[in-house]
């Protein structure tokens, strides 16, 4: 499909008239859409920007969270606003599209009004529209692209390869890719994405002479002009996840060699010089104060839909961080004017992708369907009717992570449960069946297998202040970028300001304090050490049981810690 | 990747790494058995390790880098390399402050060679990493911090 503007346009008031539910307005719906997506075209550079999208083959529902807290040197700065904090940080007008696009502000109502977000079918109507609308535009994909569904995880990633070829992906890089491990990602790389899709990560190496895994960069010629692409994939790949599915990659943040590769890439002849990056938006922003000549680093990882991007002074000049949100919610697109050799002046926008607002692309679609066939009859099981919403994104809980410690502790008969802070899995309204898709959104891995283990009340504390200080570090090289392990059973507090071992205090279970010596039945899911393969049934069958023996799940209470000196932060609110 | 490389290093694996180091030229054969400061490999106690080294009080030092992962991917083999700026760079010491001995290795750097060492060492938790230059008959020293945690749970 090739359009020019006017037909885009076009093409978007039918689809807005017809799917917007309350804009039954056909000139406020067409409006709407036009003003969305009407982005006239600047400069003679265009990169396309997508991350993080978790396999969501179809429009979904995205909770941004109510709590992003950032500590240090990053309290109140971007990314760790949230809510009203967020709209006036940026600009954006309460009650707009773009507010409920960013916020979780008031998102069942706006949910309902604006319908589902991203999809393959109408990201890629967008793509190729921006595509047409600035030649020789690429679309660079962040990662974490071949994990978080049914279908991406039984196809083994081949229907994530399939739709990302189809959808024009030009350059990516890796995190969740590598849990298929090692030999998986080079077969795609070597056989599907050849002449196609280049995977690049200058920061991976081989464990044993650090040669390099992929290409540390591209260099692509848009309109006469050569745009080096660097790819920083996920430095802590074979810590957060399993290390025995990538057992002879070595990542890290690799700054020094970061700054080798852009020297490299100069020296090469390229006039613009980005990141695309899966580092998280805190270590970007860290990375681009110290490494130099980086015109613009596109992140993800940390999930974190920013509108602008954070202007980073460095000794060689200024780098754009930009974060472009998740599950196939937004698309960013830069445009740089490049002028006598160097990035003269930029516009930057991130454009949330309303399923409502954009046709689905009949190919895509077609595809998308022709993929989905054969597990159809198993993705639709109706487990269980969900009274309240639920949603997983937030610092400390999300109700489906509630829903998954209540499973683990009725079906595992445990007295605690944790479950990973993961930022992917999408959001189910009050009254939505929850289906076996749905449960997969938020389970969806090549490791997820229960544990149950006898742990002393020691070991428990020295497990969440592990996680703590892999969140709230005062230095984000040593942050992993997910949220806090969630918790069921347990009450504690926390002091997200303290320093490493003095944050988690007051831990109870039922009104009692927990004892160092004393040991607890603790379950768990997705085990990351080799010798807990198989150790017990897959999280989504015990949940799923779960489910099926309820029918109805009533809304319930978070168990969240008792935050400590968290008063006046902007990343936070009730 | 070079599998050329790596299967002719495999045929030469049983030389061991200081006997590849030494094949590499990289160091001279008779340096791989050098005289074995036992006690330095003994200390428990940063001023005793520093002490048998003969290091006293070490002054911090910008000419130090060290290059080792910020949270290691496997304690068990945490990769540390030295890159030593000071002129007449005469040895170079890693130390593991956490570590139950925290010596963990010395490199003596002849004349003229440029000083630049790297090695693995194991790590059973969270530590600072140091290294110790000797220059000129004078100590310097820089640290790093290297996180051991326990997995799981990103991203």
């Amino acid at each position: 499909m090739s359009m020019n503007r006017r037909e885009f346009l076009q093409v978007l008031a039918v689809a807005a008239a017809g799917g917007m539910t309350l804009h039954s307005d056909i000139a406020r719906a067409e409006a709407a859409a036009a003003k969305m997506y009407d982005l006239p075209r600047f400069g003679n550079v265009s990169l396309l920007h997508m991350t993080d999208c978790h396999a969501q083959l179809l429009p979904i529902y995205f909770r941004e969270p109510n709590v992003n807290l950032g500590v240090g040197g990053m309290f109140g700065q971007a990314p760790h606003v949230v809510g009203e904090g967020f709209l006036k940080h940026f600009g954006i007008k309460p009650g707009s599209a773009e507010a409920h696009a960013f916020t979780y502000l008031n998102f069942v109502d706006a949910s309902r009004t604006y319908g589902k977000v991203g999809g393959f079918a109408h990201l890629s109507t967008l793509v190729k529209n921006m595509k047409a609308s600035r030649p020789g535009a690429l679309l660079l994909d962040g990662g974490d692209t071949w994990q978080g569904s049914g279908t991406a995880l039984w196809t083994n990633a081949q229907d994530m390869v399939d739709a990302c070829k189809l959808l024009g992906v030009d350059v990516m890089t890796l995190h969740w890719e590598s849990t298929y491990g090692a030999e998986r990602v080079k077969e795609i790389e070597e056989k599907d994405f050849a002449g196609k899709i280049d995977i690049v990560a200058q920061n991976v190496k081989t464990t044993d002479f650090e040669d390099p895994v992929f290409k540390p960069y591209v260099i692509k010629v848009i309109n006469g002009i050569p745009v080096a692409i660097i790819g920083q994939a996920f430095p802590y790949t074979p810590i957060a996840n399993p290390r025995w599915q990538t057992p002879n990659w070595s990542f890290g943040i690799q700054e020094q060699s970061m700054q080798d590769a852009v020297n490299a890439a100069r020296a090469e002849g390229a006039q613009v010089v980005v990141v695309l990056s899966h580092n998280g938006m805190d270590v970007d922003l860290k990375m681009a104060s110290r490494v130099t000549g980086i015109d613009a680093i596109f992140g993800g990882h940390t999930h974190d839909g920013m509108p602008a991007p954070t202007v980073v002074q460095n000794p060689g000049g200024k780098t754009l961080v930009t974060n472009a949100g998740s599950n196939g919610k937004f698309l960013g697109v830069m445009d740089f004017d490049v002028r006598n050799g160097k990035v003269a002046d930029f516009r930057y926008k991130l454009l949330p992708v309303f399923a409502n607002l954009l046709p689905a692309d009949k190919e895509m679609a077609d595809f998308i369907s022709k993929v989905r066939a054969p597990f159809i009859e198993k993705l639709s099981e109706k487990l269980a009717v969900s009274e309240g919403m639920l949603y997983r994104r937030g610092n400390f809980n999300g109700s489906w992570d509630q829903l998954i410690v209540d499973a683990l502790i009725a079906e595992k008969d445990a007295e605690i449960a944790f479950s990973p802070g993961f930022r992917w899995g999408t959001s189910l309204l009050p009254g939505d069946t929850i289906t076996m898709e749905h449960l997969l959104d938020q389970t969806a891995i090549t490791y997820p297998w229960t544990t149950l283990t006898n742990m002393s009340g020691e070991m428990i504390k020295t497990i969440l202040e592990d996680v703590a200080d892999n969140l709230f570090n005062a230095d984000p090289y040593y942050q992993q970028g997910g949220d806090m392990v969630r918790v069921g059973g347990l009450q504690y507090s926390c002091d997200p300001t303290a320093g490493m071992g003095k944050r988690i205090d007051n831990m109870m279970l039922k009104g009692k304090r927990i004892e160092p010596g004393k040991t607890y039945k603790v379950a768990g899911w997705a085990p990351v050490s080799e010798e807990a393969k198989d150790a017990g049934p897959a999280v989504w069958d015990v949940v799923a049981n779960y489910l099926r023996a309820q029918k109805v799940i009533s809304q319930r209470p978070l168990n969240l810690p008792t935050l400590k000196g968290m008063d006046d932060n902007p990343g936070v609110s009730v | 990747m070079n599998h050329q490389r790596r299967d002719t290093l495999k045929a030469s694996g049983s030389l061991g790494v200081l006997g590849l180091l030494a094949a590499a030229g990289l160091i001279k054969p008779e340096l791989a058995q050098a005289a074995w400061n036992k006690g330095a490999f003994e200390a428990h106690k940063m001023d005793e390790a520093l002490a048998a080294i003969g290091a006293g009080k070490p002054a911090d030092s910008t000419d130090i880098q060290i290059t080792a992962p910020d949270i290691a991917e496997n304690g068990a083999v945490v990769p540390v390399g030295v890159v030593s700026n000071i002129p007449n760079t005469e040895s170079i010491a890693i130390m593991i402050e956490k570590n139950p001995a925290m010596l963990a290795a010395t490199f003596e750097i002849p004349a003229g060679t440029i000083a630049d060492v790297q090695t693995r060492v194991k790590m059973g938790q969270t530590s600072d990493v140091y290294a110790v230059v000797k220059a000129d008959g004078k100590f310097y020293t820089t640290k790093k911090e290297v996180k051991v945690t326990l997995g799981g749970c990103g991203g």
